[in-house]
C-alpha cells in the first residue's frame, strides 16, 4: 500500500516538473525543474529496488550534466521577450503528435500479444540482495567490452568539447609542446673547439 | 547426285560475281566479262547435265542439307537442294537466259563506265534465283526470294544518277516488300501448323492442315489452309507483278535491257510462278485459295494487255506483255495446271527474253532511243534483229508449231476445262487475251520494223547495227522459240514429266482431261485451226496492220473518240495515281503521325525526357525538406517516429 | 503493488511531454536539449522497469550506457550551443538555416 501511494506521489511531481521543464519562461526555472524530474525518478527506481542507478542518476545526471546545464544557462545572456514569441504557432500539432505517440504506446502495452502480465507485481527478491554487486558482477564479466567502449566515447566527448569551445587569446605567450618534444641537439647546439685566447 | 555439283552450280556464279564486283578495277573489263560468264556457262553446263541425270539415267530426286545454319527451339534453318524435274528445269532455264544475257552485255555495256559492276551484279542474281528454286526448304527460298529482290532493286537502279531509275528502284523494292510481308505471314502460317521448314515434312503435314481452320477478323472462321495459300500467293503477286501490285514492272524498264531480259522476263518474275507450282501439295487443299490465284490472273492477263496497245515505248510494250503473259501463268496455276504453267514458264522464258533483247540491239543501234514512233523500216537496216524478233512475236502469238502456240492453247483449253469458281471468267479473259497480245505485239513490231522509216536526223546519221557479240543471244534464243514447244510439249504435259515434283487432287486433273484428246502435237496444231485462239491472233495481227501500216490515220481518229477511254489506258488505270497520291501520302503521314506522336512526344518526350524532368521535379519537392531549420529536421523526425511506431502496431 | 502497467505508463506520459516540448519551443535551443534529456530519461524508466518485472539485469546494465551516451551528448550538444551564441549572440532555433538545401 504504501509503495504504491508514494509512488503515485512522487509520478505526479514528476510529470509536473516535466510540464513545467516545457512551459516555463525563465531558462533557469526550466534546468531546475529538470533536476526536479530526475530527483524524483530516482526516488521511483528506489521504490522498485534498482538502488544503483537510482543513486548513479542523481551523481551523474543531476550533479554533472545538469550542473552543466546550469553552467550554461547562466553564461548565455538571453534576451527573455523574444522567446515567448511563436510560442503557440504549431502548439497544436504539438500536442496531438504527443496525444499519438501516448495512445500507441498505451496500445502496444496493453494488447495481449505482449506476451508478459502487465498487471502482475514484481517477484519479490532474495532476502540478501544487493543490487550493486549482481550489476557489478554482470558489467565485468559480460559487459567487459562495452563498458570499455563507454570509456572511450567519454574521452572522445571530453575532447570535442575542449576542441570545440577552446579559443586563443591573443598575444599570449603559449608554450608549443609539440615543438619543444621535437627539438634536437644537433640543431640547436653546436660545439666548436678553439684555442683559448692568450691575454698579454 | 553429286553434292559438289550441285553445290557448284549456285556458287560459281557468287564467286565470280565477288570477283568481278570487288576486284573489278583490277581485273579489267575483259577479265570481270571473261570470270562471270565462264562461271555461269560451267554452271548452265552442270544444271543440263543434272537434267540429263534426272531425266535420261533415272537418278533419284536429291533432297538433302549441306549446311545447317542454326537450329531454334526445334526448327531447323538449314542450306538445302531439292533437286528433282521441277527444279531441274527451272535451274537450266535461269542458267541458259543469264548466260545469253551475260555474252549479250559485253555488246550492249561496252561503252558505260559501270561495267564490270554490271556483270557482277547479274552473276550474283543468277546466284539468287539458283538458291531459289534449288531450295528444299523455305528459309532458302525467303532468303533466294528477298535476294533476287535486292538485285533487282540494284540492278533496276542502275543508272543511279537519273531520278527516273532511282524512283523506279524503290518502287520495285517497297511493292515487293508488300508482297513479302504477305509471303512471311505465309511462311510463318506453314511453320505453325506444321512446325517445320522443310518441304518434305510440310508436304507431307498438308492433308493434316487442310481440316485445320483459323478465326480471324472478328470471328469469321476460315480454312487454315486457304489463309496460308493466300498469304503465300500474296508474296507471287509482288514477286510475278499480278495486279494489283504489278506497278513496278513498267517502272522496271528504267534499267538497262539486259536485266530487263533476264530479271523481269525470265526469271525472277518467274519465281512467283514457280513457288505456287513447288506449293502445289498444299494449294490442292485450298480450292478457294486457287480461285482466288485464278480471277487475279485472269485479270492481270487481260487488263495489262490493253495497256500494251497505247504504250509508245517499246520496252514498256514488252513489259505489258511480260505482265500479261504472267497473268496467264496465274491463271494455269489457278485451274491446277500446275505443268502447263510451268510449260508455259519455260516457253515464255525463251521469246520473252528473245523480245527484250532485240528490243535492246534496236535500242542500241537508234542510240538509246526507245520512242516507236520514232523508228519504222529498221527490217533492212537490221536483218538478223529483225528475223529473231519475228519468231520471239509469233511465238508469243501463239502462231501454231511454235512453242508459245502449244503452252498457251493447252493453256487456254485447260481453263476451257476446269469446273473451278472463276474459271469462266478466266476462260473469256485468257481467250480475248489473245487478241489483245497479238494486236499489241504486232503493233510493236509493225511500228518498229516495217513500214515508211520516221527515224529523225540524228539517228540516221548515227545508226550503226550491233556487232555478233549482241545477235548471237538473239539466234540462241530464237532456236528454241521456235522448237521447243513442240519436242516437248507431250513429254511435260502427258507424259508425267513432273513426277513427284507437282501434286494435283483427283477431280481437280484438269491437264488428264486434256489427254483424252490428246493426238500428239502435230495434229494439235492443226486442231488448232478450227478452234477460235488461232483465229483470234490471226484478227489481231490483221487490226494491227490495218492500223499501223494501212491507215495510220484512222489510229488518230479512233484516239480522239475514244479519248477517255484512252485517257484511262494511258494512265494505267490510275493504279501510279493512286499508289502516289494516296497511298504513299498516307504511309508518310501515317510514319510522321508516329514520328512526331510516337517517337518524339512519347517515347522521347514522356518516356525518356519525361522520366528525367519527373526525377528532376521530385528533387525540386524533396529538396524543400532541407531548408536548414533544425525544428523542421526534429519535427520531422518525431513524426516519423510516431508513424513507424503505428505501423508497426498493425502488425502486432 | 506497483505493476508494471504503472511505470510503462509514466514512461510514456514523460516521452509525450518531451515530444511536445520538442514542438513546442522553437527560441531556446537550450530547451531543445533539456527536451531531449527528459526523453531519454523516459527511455531509461522503460529499460529498468522491465529489466524489474523480468528479472534480467541487462535492462540496467543498458541503463548506465545510455546514461554514458546522454552524458557525452549533452557535453558536446552544450560546448556547440557555446560556439554558436559566440558567433550569433542568439540561440534560437530558427535563426540557424545555414544548412538550407
Amino acid at each position: 500500500m504504501l509503495p504504491l501511494i508514494l509512488f503515485y506521489s512522487f509520478a505526479t511531481i514528476l510529470v509536473l516538473a516535466g510540464i513545467a521543464v516545457i512551459v516555463s519562461r525563465n531558462p533557469v526555472y526550466a534546468a531546475l525543474s529538470l533536476v526536479l524530474c530526475f530527483v524524483t525518478s530516482a526516488a521511483i527506481w528506489l521504490l522498485i529496488e534498482a538502488e544503483f542507478l537510482a543513486i548513479v542518476l542523481v551523481l551523474v545526471y543531476v550533479g554533472a550534466v545538469m550542473v552543466l546545464f546550469l553552467f550554461v544557462v547562466m553564461m548565455i545572456d538571453i534576451n527573455l521577450e523574444e522567446l515567448r514569441a511563436g510560442f503557440t504557432r504549431f502548439a497544436w500539432l504539438g500536442w496531438i503528435t504527443a496525444g499519438a505517440i501516448v495512445f500507441e504506446i498505451a496500445g502496444v502495452v496493453l494488447t495481449k500479444r505482449l506476451g508478459i502480465d502487465v498487471t502482475r507485481g514484481a517477484a519479490p527478491l532474495p532476502a540478501n540482495y544487493s543490487n550493486t554487486q549482481e550489476l557489478g558482477a554482470l558489467l565485468y564479466s559480460k559487459y567487459a567490452y562495452p563498458f570499455e567502449i563507454a570509456a572511450m566515447v567519454l574521452l572522445v566527448a571530453i575532447v570535442a568539447a575542449i576542441t570545440l569551445t577552446l579559443r586563443h587569446r591573443p598575444n599570449l605567450k603559449v608554450q608549443n609542446i609539440g615543438r619543444q618534444v621535437a627539438a634536437r641537439a644537433s640543431e640547436r647546439v653546436r660545439l666548436v673547439k678553439m684555442d683559448s685566447e692568450h691575454r698579454e | 547426285m553429286n553434292q559438289t555439283v550441285l553445290l557448284a552450280i549456285p556458287m560459281l556464279p557468287l564467286i565470280a560475281a565477288l570477283i568481278a564486283g570487288l576486284a573489278g578495277k583490277a581485273i579489267g573489263r575483259g577479265g570481270a566479262a571473261a570470270v562471270t560468264i565462264g562461271a555461269v556457262a560451267v554452271s548452265c553446263a552442270l544444271s543440263c547435265l543434272v537434267l540429263k541425270q534426272l531425266l535420261a539415267d533415272q537418278v533419284p530426286n536429291f533432297d538433302g542439307t549441306v549446311y545447317t545454319w542454326l537450329v531454334s527451339d526445334g526448327v531447323r534453318m538449314q542450306v538445302g537442294f531439292l533437286i528433282d524435274r521441277l527444279s531441274a528445269l527451272m535451274m537450266v532455264v535461269v542458267s541458259f537466259v543469264s548466260l545469253c544475257v551475260h555474252v549479250y552485255t559485253i555488246g550492249y555495256m561496252s561503252d558505260d563506265p559501270g561495267y564490270q559492276r554490271f556483270f557482277a551484279y547479274i552473276s550474283l542474281f543468277t546466284f539468287s534465283m539458283l538458291m531459289l528454286v534449288m531450295a528444299n526448304n523455305f528459309m532458302q527460298l525467303f532468303f533466294g526470294w528477298e535476294a533476287v529482290g535486292l538485285v533487282s532493286y540494284l540492278l533496276i537502279g542502275f543508272w543511279y544518277t537519273r531520278p527516273t531509275a532511282i524512283f523506279a528502284s524503290l518502287k520495285a523494292f517497297l511493292v515487293n516488300r508488300v508482297g513479302d510481308f504477305g509471303f512471311v505471314l505465309g511462311i510463318a502460317g506453314v511453320l505453325y501448323y506444321t512446325g517445320s521448314l522443310d518441304y518434305a515434312t510440310v508436304f507431307a503435314a498438308a492433308p493434316t492442315v487442310a481440316t485445320k481452320t483459323l478465326v480471324l477478323f472478328s470471328g469469321h472462321r476460315w480454312s487454315a489452309m486457304t489463309v496460308v495459300c493466300i498469304c503465300l500467293f500474296v508474296g507471287a503477286m509482288g514477286k510475278s507483278a499480278q495486279v494489283p501490285l504489278h506497278v513496278w514492272l513498267p517502272d522496271s524498264m528504267e534499267g538497262p535491257t539486259p536485266i530487263s531480259a533476264l530479271i523481269h522476263a525470265a526469271t525472277m518474275v518467274t519465281a512467283g510462278i514457280f513457288m505456287v507450282a513447288r506449293m502445289s501439295p498444299l494449294f490442292e487443299y485450298s480450292p478457294t485459295a486457287l480461285s482466288f490465284v485464278l480471277v487475279i490472273g485472269a485479270t492481270t492477263a487481260l487488263f495489262m494487255g490493253f495497256l500494251g496497245i497505247v504504250n509508245n515505248d517499246i520496252k514498256r510494250v514488252i513489259a505489258y506483255s511480260t505482265l500479261s503473259q504472267l497473268g496467264y501463268m496465274t491463271v494455269a496455276l489457278g485451274v491446277s495446271g500446275y505443268s502447263v504453267a510451268m510449260f508455259h514458264l519455260m516457253t515464255h522464258a525463251f521469246f520473252k527474253a528473245l523480245l527484250f533483247l532485240a528490243a535492246g540491239a534496236v535500242i542500241i543501234a537508234m542510240h538509246h532511243e526507245q520512242d516507236m514512233r520514232k523508228m519504222g523500216g529498221l527490217r533492212h537496216r537490221m536483218p538478223v534483229t529483225y528475223w529473231t524478233a519475228l519468231i520471239g512475236a509469233l511465238a508469243l502469238i501463239g502462231t501454231p508449231f511454235f512453242s508459245g502456240f502449244y503452252s498457251k492453247d493447252a493453256l487456254i483449253d485447260a481453263v476451257h476445262a476446269s469446273q473451278r469458281y472463276g474459271a469462266g471468267y478466266a476462260y473469256w479473259c485468257v481467250l480475248l487475251g489473245v487478241f489483245v497480245t497479238a494486236l499489241y505485239t504486232f503493233r510493236m513490231m509493225f511500228m518498229t520494223f516495217h513500214g515508211p522509216e520516221r527515224l529523225d536526223q540524228h539517228a540516221r546519221e548515227h545508226f550503226h547495227d550491233v556487232g555478233w557479240d549482241m545477235k548471237a543471244p538473239l539466234v540462241a534464243l530464237a532456236i528454241p522459240s521456235a522448237i521447243i514447244g513442240y519436242l516437248t510439249v507431250e513429254p511435260i504435259l502427258f507424259g508425267g514429266y513432273f513426277g513427284g515434283a507437282i501434286k494435283v487432287l483427283e477431280g481437280h486433273d484438269v491437264i488428264g482431261e486434256l489427254k483424252t484428246d490428246w493426238h500428239g502435237p502435230a495434229a494439235f496444231a492443226l486442231h488448232s485451226l478450227t478452234s477460235a485462239p488461232a483465229w483470234l491472233a490471226a484478227f489481231g495481227v490483221l487490226t494491227a496492220w490495218w492500223f499501223v501500216l494501212k491507215h495510220p490515220e484512222r489510229g488518230d481518229a479512233l484516239r480522239e473518240r475514244f479519248s477517255g477511254l484512252n485517257r484511262v489506258l494511258v494512265n494505267k488505270y490510275y493504279f501510279d495515281w493512286f499508289n502516289e497520291n494516296v497511298l504513299a501520302p498516307l504511309a508518310r503521314g501515317l510514319g510522321l503521325v508516329l514520328w512526331r506522336g510516337g517517337d518524339q512526344a512519347l517515347i522521347d518526350g514522356a518516356i525518356v525526357n519525361g522520366s528525367a524532368q519527373a526525377v528532376g521535379r521530385l528533387a525540386g519537392v524533396t529538396r524543400l525538406l532541407q531548408n536548414g531549420f533544425l525544428y523542421s529536421y526534429a519535427f520531422w523526425m518525431i513524426i516519423g517516429l510516431a508513424l513507424s511506431l503505428g505501423w508497426f502496431l498493425m502488425h502486432i | 503493488m506497483i505493476t508494471l502497467a504503472h511505470l510503462l505508463t509514466l514512461s510514456s506520459v514523460l516521452f509525450a511531454l518531451s515530444v511536445a516540448g520538442i514542438f513546442l519551443n522553437r527560441k531556446n535551443l537550450l530547451l531543445l536539449l533539456m527536451c531531449i534529456e527528459l526523453l531519454l530519461l523516459a527511455a531509461n524508466f522503460n529499460f529498468v522497469a522491465f529489466s524489474r518485472y523480468l528479472g534480467q539485469l541487462d535492462g540496467q546494465i543498458f541503463v548506465f550506457f545510455v546514461l554514458t551516451v546522454a552524458a557525452a551528448e549533452s557535453a558536446i550538444g552544450l560546448a556547440i550551443l557555446v560556439v554558436l551564441f559566440r558567433e550569433r549572440r542568439s540561440i534560437s532555433v530558427e535563426e540557424l538555416n545555414q544548412l538550407k538545401g
